[in-house]
């Protein structure tokens, strides 16, 4: 009986799971999703310890000490992290979730009969080979997020590491864990387990540092869909309704944003995950002679001033310079002025998907005026400005024009059929794809060379 | 034909679920990206359970304290995950506003 009733509450969190993330059809519907979501783990954790029924003082401690902790420091960052900062957030929390997998899988292995899954040396090999699948993924994701999260913060060079035979490497240690996952659902000596988990760590070290810096929206992407295929590994092992279904969800959500983000820049899956793309500057031809159109921020606002409609172009680059909220106050007075001011986003723009629709949240942008690639592409030959802020290979007309480019084929916005295009940039270097804009060269392109919070702020002081 | 083994069963809500994921998560608006990744990684953290089992499991010899230990550090992981995932959600979604109309 308290079975079935512990069955159906999870069966409920894990439909108010479901409707957290359909919530999130529409910014209106989607503060109410969180909600469902907050409810849906409330009962999950309550029915947990309804069933577990935790009577002695150290267990009530353990758990009161464990939630102090681990909630006080999660609420900790979500309040202090920057809106910059949210894709190093997202990989840190990927491995969190993989480690906690990691040690649930463990527990499980030493403590069978508190799970129902055999005694001590005699677990079912059903569940042997669902726990060790799990901790597999599980430390995958851990050890490939850490390196994600290295790569995003800084704290690691986002250029691809590329180790001598490192496929030859991969396919080796792939074939050892499914032999020792083999060998542990027959065995079940718990050194096969440690051993899986450490071939499995190993294995997302290397997974993950040949990938550039540039490929992180899929490297993130593709670890939450691995988190969610952990959770449902271990939902399996213990036998529980809303972690299979919490699982399921998170995997296919990873997988379709990871499938978005390739789409984005029409690369396949297996070259993303082969790697060795982006960071590397690639060798130029000729050295450059032609001469672009330099201007100054005087210039640049009273084009803008004058202009009927301006579209503006983020990417990575506003993010780096924090300047999404002297963006915003330009296009406030430009709005003034009388000027139709709309932003454009090219879907892998920033470092994770949706980067940049977050940091113009943050800096009061409605998100009205804030339109994807395919809703907004059309508008540009009517538009008089686009400002292109810390976007480069994303209005490359290279990717439409020339089949020999690395980037050819890839969606990008047409920022060039617009009267005047304003580029801000630092230099005059290239970007990630290592490949030379050509619109920086046409006669209706002004560059305009410094910081992009910097000269944002000195065309809101022209405009003024 | 003998008794379905319930692993069948919950395998049948693991690939319902699938689809379902699929569905939903196509219908969320790509200016909400990030924010559903921030989710997926509050609600993966129902592996908080596991952790509720382990942690709670009556230690008296060498492996019971070794899932007891194990479980206070995988609840303490997972802690950090659903008071962060779902309040940085929150934080985000509460930016999100519409034009003022005048």
């Amino acid at each position: 009986m308290r079975a079935d009733i512990a069955a159906l509450a999870y069966l409920a969190s894990g439909v108010l799971f479901i409707l957290a993330l359909r919530g999130l059809s529409s910014p209106e519907t989607s503060r109410g999703g969180n909600i469902r979501g907050i409810i849906g783990m409330a009962i999950a954790v309550a029915t947990t310890l309804w069933v577990v029924g935790v009577t002695d003082a150290l267990t009530w401690g353990l758990i009161a000490a464990a939630v102090v902790i681990g909630g006080g420091v999660g609420a900790i960052v979500a309040r202090r992290i920057h809106m910059t900062q949210m894709p190093q957030l997202v990989a840190a929390f990927h491995s969190l979730v993989g480690l906690a997998a990691v040690l649930v899988a463990a527990a499980a292995m030493y403590s069978p009969d508190a799970y129902g899954i055999g005694t001590e040396g005699a677990i079912r090999t059903q569940s042997l080979i669902e726990m060790s699948l799990g901790v597999a993924i599980g430390a995958i994701t851990f050890a490939g997020s850490l390196i994600a999260f290295a790569k995003l913060n800084g704290n690691m060079s986002g250029a691809p590491i590329l180790l001598p035979a490192r496929h030859a490497l991969n396919i080796l240690l792939a074939v050892l864990i499914v032999a020792l996952i083999v060998y542990f659902a027959m065995a079940q000596p718990h050194w096969a387990f440690w051993a899986i988990t450490a071939l499995s760590f190993v294995f997302g070290i290397t997974l993950i540092i040949p990938i550039g810096g540039a490929d992180m929206p899929v490297v993130i992407s593709m670890l939450n869909s691995y988190s969610g295929w952990a959770a449902a590994g271990i939902g399996f092992t213990l036998e529980n309704t809303a972690l299979i279904i919490t699982g399921a969800l998170v995997g296919s959500s990873g997988a379709i944003l990871s499938y978005i983000m390739c789409k984005g820049m029409n690369r396949s899956f297996v070259s993303v995950i082969m790697g060795g793309f982006g960071g590397e500057v690639a060798a130029a031809g000729a050295a450059e002679t032609r001469s672009v159109k330099r201007g100054a921020a005087e210039d640049a606002a009273f084009i803008m001033k004058n202009a009927g409609s301006v579209i503006i172009v983020p990417g990575y680059g506003m993010a780096v310079a924090q300047a999404q909220h002297a963006v915003r106050e330009m296009a406030d007075i430009l709005k003034k002025e009388g000027v139709k001011v709309s932003y454009a986003i090219h879907p892998v723009a920033g470092r994770m998907p949706g980067h940049m629709n977050v940091l113009l949240a943050e800096a009061n942008v409605p998100y009205d005026e804030v339109f994807e690639l395919e809703d907004i592409n059309g508008q540009f030959a009517t538009t008089d400005v686009a400002y292109v802020i810390g976007a480069n290979d994303v209005t490359n007309p290279a990717a439409r024009n020339n089949p020999q480019s690395p980037i050819y084929g890839m969606p990008i916005l047409d920022v060039e059929k617009a009267k005047t295009v304003l580029f801000v940039k630092r230099g005059m270097g290239s970007g990630y794809a290592g490949i030379e804009n050509e619109l920086f060269f046409r006669d209706n392109t002004m560059m305009l060379f410094g910081d992009a919070k910097k000269m944002t702020e000195e065309i809101v002081k022209a405009l003024g | 034909m003998g008794a379905i083994d319930p692993f069948v069963f919950r395998f049948s809500i693991f690939v319902l679920a699938i689809f379902v994921g699929y569905y939903v998560v196509w219908s969320v608006t790509p200016a909400l990206h990030t924010p559903l990744m921030s989710v997926t990684n509050a609600i993966s953290s129902v592996i908080v359970v596991g952790a509720l089992i382990a942690v709670s499991v009556t230690a008296f010899n060498g492996t019971s304290w070794a899932s007891k230990i194990l479980g206070f550090f995988a609840l303490m992981l997972a802690c950090v995950n659903i008071f962060g995932g779902f309040l940085v959600t929150g934080r985000m979604l509460a930016m999100y506003r519409k034009k003022e109309k005048r």
